[in-house]
């Protein structure tokens, strides 16, 4: 599974960062960065949480 | 085991319960109410995006409206009354028509409705932002390009308004009734800071200030505002009057239904209200073990996680199950202009408020709240990495001390 988030619309709220930090860092700059684009099998429950509660809908998963 | 689940409300805490029942193994109908034609949509655009550009209701929509969850959405029904012990809800259609529906599990998410000033309905110009509606309509008036906006409550529907109007380019003074804005949310100190924000953007901040009356005309019959009457004798002429004074619970429905209501259905702390009924977002409330309040919150994170515990609760019900204590740490954002604002936990105005990062003059800092030696809340502006990694502090019940020091050497 691959991490896909729509820049255009993240706005840094670091909900994401909360669940998964392992997969997700908002550095000082306010800007979000994806540390593992395709993060292992086991982080697939938080991945799909920090779907779920990004506030402005910008996280999806890719299956490829 | 067939059963039907029933949800009332289809924004986001009914949704994500709705989503929840079925993605975790209710096999069942599940039936999802909501007098809204719309419903289904994503509230916090439409105090900001949704206000400020012209973006059609679609774009907010759900995610779970979206996903094929095989739902009986049933929009445009009122749910009118619950009878208990026949497990069925009285409803009415848009067309007047009148039925009911048997639940053998039942959620209640019917959440909360904007209030509005005494005897200015109907006046046209006096806005309410709550539904996609409400702000469809006022983003028709501000389209119009009126001469200023008033906005009654410096709260942080008030606030966000009054932002994304200065963003249009458009006049605004903003009218609070009490001293400081947002005391009772973070304290005096913080309030003043959020009130500071909006002076520095040019907004006319009338604090200790409410509205005495409305200044109308009437044209064609139509009755018009064109000013409003404050409390410190001015009268400010505006065209468009927005007002952010809290919401009231949509919980007329079940007076007399046997559930307890105060300000809220009161649920026990895995958010049951009765045998099978469980509640979410809102318009629940609850004890908090870890704050040791009674909460009912009206985040929107909290809707969602009220959504999925609600819905766990009534499974785990049917399965015999230990059910879950429902105690998550509060969170919320608020975006106004260039500034984030965001809060972990519960502060209250009489806890300490102490600046541990960042500068306050500069718009951006964190601010640690405790109460008996305990941290009980993070407060952070343009510091969402701060905000969310301390919330885990919270989260631990880490000692106000240990916690300040930590933050310190974030």
């Amino acid at each position: 599974m691959r991490v896909v988030v729509d820049f255009d619309l993240c706005e840094s709220n670091a909900v994401c960062m909360g669940i998964a930090p392992e997969i997700f860092e908002v550095r000082d700059d306010d800007f979000l960065y994806v540390l593992d684009e395709n993060p292992p099998e086991s982080m697939r429950a938080k991945l799909e949480e920090s779907v779920q509660r990004c506030p402005k809908q910008a996280i999806s998963i890719a299956e490829d | 085991m067939t059963s039907t689940a029933v949800v009332v409300g289809a924004s986001l805490a009914g949704m994500h319960a709705a989503r929840t029942l079925r993605l975790e193994g209710h096999e069942g109908d599940i039936i999802v109410l909501d007098p809204d034609l719309r419903a289904q949509y994503d509230r916090p655009p439409l105090s900001k995006q949704f206000l400020a550009e012209d973006l059609d209701p679609d774009r907010i929509m759900l995610q779970s409206a979206r996903e094929d969850l095989g739902l009986d959405v049933r929009l445009g029904t009122r749910a009118t009354a619950l009878d208990l012990a026949d497990r069925r809800i009285a409803t009415q259609h848009l067309d007047g028509s009148l039925d009911s529906v048997p639940f053998d599990s039942l959620v209640i998410a019917t959440g909360a409705a904007a209030r509005r000033l005494p005897d200015t309905a109907g006046i046209a110009g006096v806005h309410v932002v709550r539904t996609v509606d409400d702000s469809l309509a006022l983003r028709a008036d501000l389209d119009a390009g009126p001469r200023r906006v008033v906005v009654i409550g410096a709260g942080f529907i008030g606030g966000e308004v009054a932002a994304t109007c200065r963003g249009r380019g458009l006049e605004v003074t903003l009218a609070e009734a009490m001293p400081v804005p947002l005391e009772r949310a973070l304290g005096a100190a913080m309030g003043e800071v959020c009130a500071r924000v909006h002076v520095e953007h040019g907004v006319d901040v009338r604090l200790a200030t409410g509205v005495e009356r409305l200044d109308t005309v009437t044209d064609g019959g139509v009755e018009r505002v064109v000013g409003v009457h404050l409390t410190d004798g001015s009268l400010v002429e505006a065209d468009v009057v927005v007002v952010g004074i809290g919401v009231s619970v949509n919980t007329g429905w079940l007076e007399g239904s046997g559930l307890t209501l105060d300000d809220g259905i009161v649920c026990d702390d895995t958010l049951l209200a009765a045998p099978g009924v469980a509640a979410a977002g809102d318009i629940a409330r609850y004890h908090s073990r870890r704050f040791d309040r009674s909460f009912r919150i009206e985040h929107w994170e909290h809707a969602i996680a009220g959504g999925e515990a609600a819905a766990r609760r009534l499974l785990a019900e049917q399965r015999g199950e230990a059910p879950a204590v429902f105690d998550p740490v509060p969170w919320f954002w608020s975006d106004q202009y260039d500034r984030k604002i965001q809060l972990s936990g519960r502060p209250e105005a009489t806890d300490i408020a102490r600046v541990v990062h960042g500068s306050v003059d500069e718009f951006r800092f964190v601010t640690m709240y405790g109460r008996e030696g305990r941290l009980v809340g993070v407060l952070g502006m343009n510091r969402p990495r701060h905000v969310i990694q301390l919330r885990g502090l919270i989260e631990e019940g880490a000692s106000f001390d240990e916690a300040c020091a930590r933050a310190e050497a974030m």
